[in-house]
């Protein structure tokens, strides 16, 4: 393995298990146990990526997923991620990454040229240059600016990998596995609590596996590994490694995001990538840690200036040395643990530099350059750091020589999913950090994300949450040993910035946000800190600010002249990590965006090779095509004219149907029509009206009395939910003292439309011969339970096609047997199927409305059916259909149209402007809603809405169709252009 | 949000569809001035701040519609009952 930066023993690491990988191009080598930035830091790889806005060379700054800097295209071709940090990466063979925002080479960056620039690229530059023509602003200045601050590319192809959403419920949710989390899950679990550990590492431990701590005189890795195997045996817990809670809810749900399979190249078959989790507990434990902040001074974005705590990861997790010689720079007991460190790791130490007058006691005995009251004000180095000036207390500056610079400005405890309900974080002047205020109702919160900074103090605070949450969920207080742990020293003095600096000082790395972009924006009037993220961009993009915002408003408060409780925090928002569309979705997406419905009949439409259509979440037969048919048009001109000239059948099973009984049923009708049905004798079938209650039409069906307390409604296809709905409102919150039930039976029931004059014929061949079919014993509109062979069948003579029709109804498992049989009976009529096409152009030839015209924006006198609606009782809808404004005799009505010029084809959703007058919204008098190419009459018709329209008949308008150049004068006619006297119902 | 639904216990909102004030009555149909305050009972809702009656449906559930007492600062859910009234 030839890894210089690797030491030589130590870390978590499996120096047996090489692992080969690519960054930009070049190979490299790295062990199980790596991150792709351990592996990286192993290698030497310092210069990792480009800056967002002035493309300036960056490192890794952390060893976590508050990376803001270190961000690379992960993957190639459609597996490629963009903006993946390398240190949440999990090292796999074959691994390959590639930098972003930077051409031609990471090196060698064009872009760079903005460093430059910057003068003129301060906050708010883009608002302040760009500012006219607005116009140019979509077409020029956008593109441009995306085109040179950007992150990385999407991989422009279709994700290959599957996605899963997940349901999970438990007593204690653990957020977190380090040493408070473990503690509080091992509380809650021995207590008997159902317990789920989630902890965004792939390895428990939190902290523990990045510090040299002793828990019980073991060193705390085998601690861990000694809680871990407790808690396994635990039946009711469930640990979940590589989950990040992300987002808290209302009433105990948080969601998660399990990378299942992204330490794999590609996952295993029929495994997911991700998964999306929705976690029900009824009570929370957050010990999500502490996040480590930076200090500004000049250059510290320098690739080698990292925080401290990540250079203790580095060095004892990964035993990867960030450099060769390493300075301090801490305002903390803290971080003086990094020069301890890497000492122990046999990293040269070139100095400490503690900008407190005071420095720790304990660690004096390590030999090592100490300079108190100082602070680093500038980094030499351009892709790397090359050595640091330091000012001491007399202003006196020393050079002092290193190529890595750990930096430790104290810790923020990790209060965002406290904050996601609404809860606002509390200023400590003790800890010089925000602490969790209010927190969402069932969670507590434990250990370093609620201030306790030492290890004794996250241990006992662990158990007490644990145990806590655990009696809250009814469990008793199981009896605990506490571990020993040293209670190290953790004081800070605050330290937001080096006034000496004399480069640019960062405050937030991902932004490009300087000290002095955070003082132009208050200067500018921008002194709100919700003000100051918008101007500046501070706390924005994949890392939403984890290691700048405290840092920045706490400048902002220095500017403003202002105490930091004052300026306050942004709101922190879910989620806290980027979580993926996929993981999100999960199956939910093309295709299988929402469950299809098949009619009973699909299997067989299929093998007739009909065409299908989405309606609703349903798929229709939609036409019939055979061998020799030009077009569509050609197949439903033939399926019409069949029909109407002998025989043809239509599946109409996705109408809703809902039985409604009981003995106030028909009253009950009676409120949600606007015409009677209480006067529907037993057997009979009846088309019924429904609106909404501001008045206008909600849906349309048949409804047919099959006992005296017994219904069966039908509903158009697409609102058959919400009728249901509607209906249950209307009985259990309007009258719930009416004896009344009803149930949705849609999918219980298949039925068929058997229409036209042959009709008959073929339902005698079906039907037990004891049923007389005659027009006399069974007429139209009759209904009526029958024997198909040994099953019991409903039949209707309803028709929506104009034809002497049936629909015959069989249970739902019937279904395919009874189209076979119907089309077996039907053959010696020549019997076709028809599609909802031809349906379609039959209901239009007849003038019928559908869900075209049932828009909701229509009332029953707009329709036509204004006779429908009872004056003798009332009804849902009744009194505000009456307002003025939908009585008024210029409101569009239906009538029908044809073209003045019979060749010409008719287009929906025209609108209908009066001869001679101009093309404005004001002399618009409707729309076209439906149009169908009739085979009978041999041209196009079409249903519309117009002013006036049945006093209009004869009259000529022109349909405007703008979208489709359509330009068509039409002539107003009855909407019924087939059969006007209906003679052909009967026969 | 989660809602417990008498019937069914409790059960995440995506079960359920929200129609709002529970407390508005549809109002004699063949009274004085119905059209008024059929147009007050249709359009007009208040918007308080704090607790609310309202109704949500269990279409993915037990279709109950429910009167659920949700304080709208904080979304807590005091008190749900049936719309129909009555108990389990």
């Amino acid at each position: 393995m030839n890894a210089p930066h690797r030491l030589a023993q130590g870390g978590l690491i499996d120096r047996a298990r090489p692992l080969s990988f690519v960054f930009d191009g070049q190979a490299y080598a790295g062990c199980a146990g790596d991150t792709l930035a351990s592996a990286l830091m192993a290698n030497g790889v310092k210069l990792v990526g480009r800056s967002f806005k002035y493309h300036r060379p960056r490192g890794i700054l952390t060893a976590g997923s508050d990376e803001p800097n270190a961000l690379v295209e992960l993957r190639t071709g459609p597996r490629r991620e963009p903006n993946t940090r390398v240190t949440t990466v999990e090292l796999y063979d074959g691994l390959v990454a590639a930098s972003q925002n930077r051409w031609p080479s990471l090196a060698f960056d064009i872009g760079a040229v903005n460093d430059w620039l910057s003068r003129f690229l301060v906050a708010g530059f883009y608002y302040k240059t760009f500012m006219c023509p607005a116009k140019f602003w979509e077409m020029l200045y956008e593109p441009l600016i995306r085109r040179a601050a950007g992150l990385g590319r999407a991989a422009g192809a279709g994700d290959p990998d599957h996605y899963e959403k997940a349901f999970a419920h438990c007593d204690v949710l653990v957020i977190g596995g380090g040493p408070a989390g473990l503690m509080a899950a091992l509380a809650a679990g021995r207590a008997g609590a159902r317990v789920i550990l989630a902890d965004e590492d792939f390895r428990l431990g939190g902290r523990l596996l990045a510090e040299r701590y002793e828990i019980d005189g073991k060193p705390g890795t085998e601690w861990v590994a000694e809680i871990e195997a407790e808690l396994a045996s635990l039946p009711d817990v469930r640990i979940m490694p590589r989950t990040t809670v992300t987002s808290v809810f209302d009433h105990g749900q948080y969601g998660a995001v399990e990378r299942v399979n992204d330490h794999l190249p590609v996952p295993p078959e029929h495994e997911p990538r991700q998964r999306g989790w929705k976690i029900v507990a009824k009570r929370a434990v957050l010990a999500a840690g502490a996040l480590e902040r930076s200090i500004a001074f000049g250059n510290n974005d320098r690739p080698g200036v990292m925080l401290a705590g990540a250079v203790r990861a580095y060095a004892n997790r990964y035993a990867a040395a960030p450099g060769r010689r390493v300075a301090v720079f801490t305002n903390n007991d803290d971080g003086w643990r990094t020069a301890a460190d890497a000492h122990a790791a046999g990293i040269e130490v070139a100095a400490v530099i503690d900008s407190r007058a005071e420095p720790p006691a304990q660690f004096a005995a390590l030999g090592i350059e100490v300079l108190t009251g100082a602070q680093v004000s500038h980094v030499h180095g351009g892709q790397g750091v090359r050595g640091i000036d330091v000012v001491d207390a007399r202003g006196r500056l020393t050079k002092i020589d290193c190529d890595v610079l750990a930096v430790s400005g104290g810790w923020n405890p990790a209060v965002h999913l406290t904050c996601h309900l609404g809860g606002k974080p509390v200023w400590s002047d003790n800890l010089a950090a925000f602490t969790p205020g209010a927190t969402p109702p069932g969670m507590h919160v434990a250990g370093a994300a609620n201030g306790a900074l030492t290890l004794a103090e996250c241990l006992h605070a662990g158990v007490a949450a644990g145990a806590m949450a655990a009696v809250e969920c009814g469990f008793p207080i199981a009896s605990f040993m506490m571990p020993s742990a040293e209670d190290e020293a953790s004081g800070v003095t605050a330290l937001w910035h080096v006034e000496e600096s004399r480069a640019k000082a960062f405050v937030d790395f991902q932004n490009d946000v300087t000290v002095e972009d955070i003082a132009l924006a208050n200067r500018e009037g921008f002194s709100s800190v919700e003000h100051l993220k918008r101007y500046t961009t501070l706390g924005m993009a994949t890392d939403q600010g984890k290691a700048a915002n405290v840092t920045g408003l706490a400048i902002l408060a220095d500017v403003s002249g202002r105490a930091i409780a004052e300026v306050g925090t942004t709101t922190y928002r879910p989620p806290y990590v980027p979580v993926s569309f996929g993981a999100m979705t999960g199956h939910h997406r093309s295709r299988d965006f929402r469950p299809v419905r098949l009619a009973p009949s699909h299997q067989w439409a299929e093998e007739q090779g009909a065409v299908f259509v989405e309606a609703g979440a349903w798929l229709r037969a939609q036409y019939y095509p055979r061998d020799g048919e030009k077009d569509w048009l050609e197949t439903v001109n033939r399926e019409v004219t069949a029909t109407r000239a002998s025989v043809g059948v239509c599946d109409v099973s996705t109408l809703g149907k809902i039985e409604i009984e009981g003995a106030d049923a028909a009253i009950f009708l009676d409120r949600v029509y606007t015409n009677t049905f209480s006067s529907l004798p037993v057997g009979k079938s009846r088309y019924g009206l429904m609106l909404r209650e501001d008045g206008f039409v909600m849906d349309d069906g048949t409804t047919s009395r099959l006992a005296p307390e017994r219904f069966v409604m039908t509903t158009t296809t697409a609102q058959a939910g919400r009728v249901m709905q509607h209906l249950e409102f209307c009985h259990q919150v309007l009258w719930p003292e009416l004896d009344v039930q009803m149930v949705s039976v849609s999918e219980q029931w298949a039925q068929f439309s058997i229409a036209g004059p042959r009709s008959r014929a073929v339902l005698r061949k079906l039907v037990d011969e004891r049923y007389d079919l005659s027009d006399k014993a069974f007429p139209h509109l009759a209904a009526k339970e029958v024997a198909v062979g040994s099953v019991t069948a409903r039949l209707f003579r309803l028709s929506f096609s104009g034809e002497m029709a049936y629909e015959l109804a069989v249970p739902a498992r019937y279904g395919d047997a009874a189209i076979r049989a119907i089309m077996a009976a039907g053959e010696e009529f020549s019997m076709i199927p028809y599609g909802t096409e031809a349906l379609g152009t039959m209901r239009i030839e007849k003038g019928h409305v559908a869900g075209n015209e049932i828009n909701g924006q229509l009332t029953a006198r707009d329709l036509g059916l204004g006779r429908m609606m009872s004056s003798r009782k009332d009804y849902v809808g009744r009194v505000m259909a009456q307002r003025p404004a939908l009585l008024e005799p210029d409101r569009p009505v239906l009538v029908g149209f044809r073209p003045a010029d019979r060749k010409a084809r008719l287009r929906a959703g025209a609108h209908f402007i009066p001869l001679g007058a101009t093309v404005t919204a004001a002399n618009d008098e409707g729309h076209m809603t439906s149009v169908a190419f009739s085979p009978m009459l041999g041209h196009w018709i079409g249903l519309g809405v117009l002013k006036r329209g049945p006093q209009r008949i004869g009259e000529r308008v022109r349909a405007y169709d703008p979208v489709r150049n359509g330009d068509v004068e039409v002539e107003i006619c009855s909407p019924v252009f087939f059969d006007p006297e209906g003679a052909r119902l009967y026969g | 949000m989660r809602i417990p639904c008498p019937y069914c216990g409790p059960r995440g909102n995506d079960e359920f569809i929200y129609l709002g004030d529970a407390t508005v009555r549809r109002p004699d149909p063949q009274a004085l001035g119905a059209s008024d305050a059929f147009y007050e009972y249709v359009y007009l809702r208040d918007n308080p701040s704090g607790l609310h009656q309202e109704l949500w449906y269990h279409g993915g559930g037990c279709r109950s519609w429910l009167v659920v007492t949700r304080n709208t600062r904080t979304h807590e859910i005091s008190d749900v009952t049936f719309a129909a009234g009555g108990k389990l």
